[in-house]
């Protein structure tokens, strides 16, 4: 992931910059239109639902326009790399199977799931040999399992597993 | 004195075997949990609740379950310092200060001197805290009491005003990061009129976003992702800690006498109004960097930037008790959390229980004094401990902490669409952290959004509309006067450079 095309930027600063300005800008928007829409105004029992919020995305609103600006301001030769490629995959490589833990979550449960997503990162990222990882995957939601599910008796999500062994 | 003579019945109180050994339970559990990213003192403190409540039904339970809960509290608020300095994740929003010169510090290899400065501050923070409740409470109570809905909010307006004079980034990059902190605690049920706004339909967000969430989010996950960029080699720093580096520690402390008296002052303050640890830990470090001589060396490792950070969190984490028990006005979650507490064991906080409970009233407050102490000899003997986690490698202990965030973010509503909400903000945070939008008053605003929106309004009410009312008398003048000159600091600074400049060009 060092040499060669992992170097190479997969985006630069000022373009990152100016594209969450203009989503602070239409954040700010759609504030300040949904708190005009329930009422910004001063009603006949002081300020409305509305007359708060409808500043705050106005002032969102007001910033990420200088902030546009300033964007739009920076030189090409001061603007950096945001993300190398190669650091962009490694980032993905983690954030997209969290996504998949956390969508595995409401079918499986998160003691099963944190199971599957410990192991994958263990043989996947850190190359364990099976054993490790499937004592540490495994041992791991043992833990987390009597923490909360015995000692603090806090019920956790769990899935068809649990059911299957008459803990759920 | 009739203070001491009742702090001395307090001690004989809280000074049983018993009750010594849940304080030192209390004060590790709670390490643990401030140094667990995604527990925290308030959560913490939620999730071991219900464990109190058969503690509390013997005689003299009500006092050992609240002593085991705010030493929980203390614990935490130690904690938070060591994850901030070994591994640049602030284990609670009030120690995200504490990374600022920490972290730095722990990659020049003074990880020792810096734990031991932040543990010594904020044992001191602490101890002028408790000796501020012990004599002020009856007086502070009065004080606080004719604090109107324009004093509440103009303490609101001077705490964000001071993030955006005082930050180092850029201010309206502050400003969006803060607004959309509050136009995030705006969404859901409105505080005043409950009437819904900003949920377009998605009825899973009438309570608006907890901060909780936010910070699991932009801290936990956002960190990891950051981490990830440097490759899979850890990041962590190495602690060694030992009677050597204390000593050492403790003889360079006294030099930052005025520093810690500024932060513990301000602590104080910020804990008794409800500001809160974050704000005054932020507003102490911004403090001692404009007032250091070596303020423009803050935030490459120096120790009296871990100093005042530290003594004013845990400063203001105390203090806030002290509204708490007083006026039954908790200054900061974690205090909501126990005031909720107190409630589920039959005691009514307010003035009447400086009367009716003196027992349990100052056996609290005579334990704040012991569970401190207790609480510094834990953190100072077992951070071998604690670094022991440091050397497991990062492809085992990343998706240990993504998996201690996902619970997290679940227990805090055991809501499955907080885990999403989740990952959304630490994909704000790893993006917002790389264009250097602050998250801190981000997530300030989302814990106080809704408090200084009613505080404004209800003022707006009062007045009638008129904004002459946040000047309308010297204390409540004086802070909104200090909050606008705050605001207007980075353009001050700026005309005054330019016109230093033209002279010197002229």
């Amino acid at each position: 992931m060092v040499e060669g095309s992992g170097e190479r930027a997969a985006a630069r600063y000022k373009r990152v910059d100016i594209v969450v300005a203009l989503i602070f800008l239409a954040f700010g928007a759609v504030v300040a239109f949904d708190s005009w829409r329930v009422g910004a105004k001063w009603g006949d029992d002081g300020p409305q639902t509305g007359y708060f919020p409808f500043y705050i995305g106005l002032i969102i609103c007001l910033s990420s326009i200088v902030n546009l600006f300033k964007g739009f301001a920076i030189r090409p030769e001061r603007d950096g790399v945001f993300v190398k490629v190669g650091q962009l995959k490694l980032v993905l490589s983690v954030l997209l199977p969290t996504m998949v833990y956390v969508g595995l979550i409401s079918w499986l449960g998160i003691y099963l799931a944190s199971t599957l997503f410990v192991a994958f990162f263990m043989r996947w990222l850190g190359k364990y040999q099976w054993w490790k990882v499937v004592l540490l995957s495994v041992g791991n939601s043992v833990f987390f399992f009597l923490i909360f599910e015995a000692w603090f008796m806090i019920p956790l999500p769990k899935g068809p597993l649990e059911s299957a062994l008459g803990l759920g | 004195m009739d203070e001491i003579q009742s702090l001395m019945h307090g001690f004989a109180i809280a000074l049983t075997l018993k009750n010594i050994a849940f304080m030192f339970v209390g004060v590790l559990l709670g390490v643990i949990i401030g140094v667990l990213p995604g527990l925290g003192g308030a959560n913490g403190v939620a999730i071991l609740l219900p464990l109190t409540f058969s503690m509390a039904q013997v005689p003299g339970g009500t006092t050992t379950a609240i002593i085991l809960l705010s030493c929980i509290y203390w614990g935490a608020l130690f904690g938070g310092a060591i994850t901030s300095i070994l591994f640049n994740i602030p284990g609670e929003p009030w120690s995200v200060a504490t990374t600022f010169d920490g972290y730095p510090l722990a990659q020049k290899g003074r990880a020792g001197a810096a734990l031991t400065a932040s543990f010594t501050s904020s044992f001191v923070g602490a101890l002028v805290a408790v000796i501020v409740i012990t004599f002020l409470s009856p007086r502070v109570a009065k004080f606080a009491l004719e604090f109107g809905p324009p004093e509440f909010f103009a303490v609101y307006l001077l705490t964000f005003c001071a993030f955006i004079g005082m930050s180092k980034e850029a201010p309206f990059k502050t400003l969006a990061s803060m607004m959309l902190g509050f136009a995030l605690a705006a969404v859901g049920t409105d505080p005043v009129t409950g009437t819904l706004r900003l949920t377009f339909g998605f009825t899973q967000v009438l309570n608006g976003f907890d901060f909780l969430i936010a910070v699991i989010g932009l801290f936990g996950i956002g960190e990891i992702l950051l981490t990830l960029e440097e490759g899979l080699a850890f990041q962590g720093e190495s602690a060694k800690i030992n009677f050597k580096v204390v000593m050492e520690t403790w003889r360079e402390l006294p030099k930052y006498w005025l520093t810690s008296i500024r932060s513990a002052a301000v602590g104080c303050f910020m804990g008794i109004v409800p500001g809160g640890a974050t704000p005054a830990s932020f507003m102490s470090y911004g403090v001692a960097q404009r007032f250091s001589k070596d303020g423009e060396k803050f935030g490459t490792g120096m120790v009296e930037g871990v100093v005042a950070p530290e003594t004013a969190a845990h400063a203001a984490g105390t203090a806030a008790l002290l509204p708490m028990l007083t006026l039954g006005v908790p200054g900061s979650p974690t205090a909501a959390v126990l005031l909720g507490g107190l409630l589920i064991w039959g005691l009514q906080p307010g003035p009447l229980l400086f009367l009716e409970q003196k027992d349990f009233v100052w056996g609290l407050i005579a334990s704040m004094y012991l569970g401190n102490i207790a609480g510094l000899i834990v953190v100072l003997t077992c951070v071998p401990l604690f670094a022991a986690i440091l050397r497991i490698p990062f492809s085992v202990i990343a998706p240990v902490i993504m998996v201690i965030c996902a619970i997290g973010a679940y227990t805090v509503h055991n809501s499955h669409l907080d885990i999403w909400l989740m990952v959304v903000f630490g994909v704000m945070g790893y993006v917002f952290k790389k264009l250097s939008y602050p998250l801190a008053p981000l997530v300030l605003a989302i814990v106080l959004g809704d408090r200084a929106e009613a505080s404004f309004r209800q003022a707006m009410l009062v007045s009638e509309g008129d904004m002459s009312v946040f000047f309308s008398n010297a204390l409540v003048g004086g802070m909104t006067g200090l909050a606008l000159f705050l605001l207007c600091w980075p353009l001050l600074t700026a005309v005054l450079a330019a016109l230093r400049n033209k002279l010197r060009g002229a």
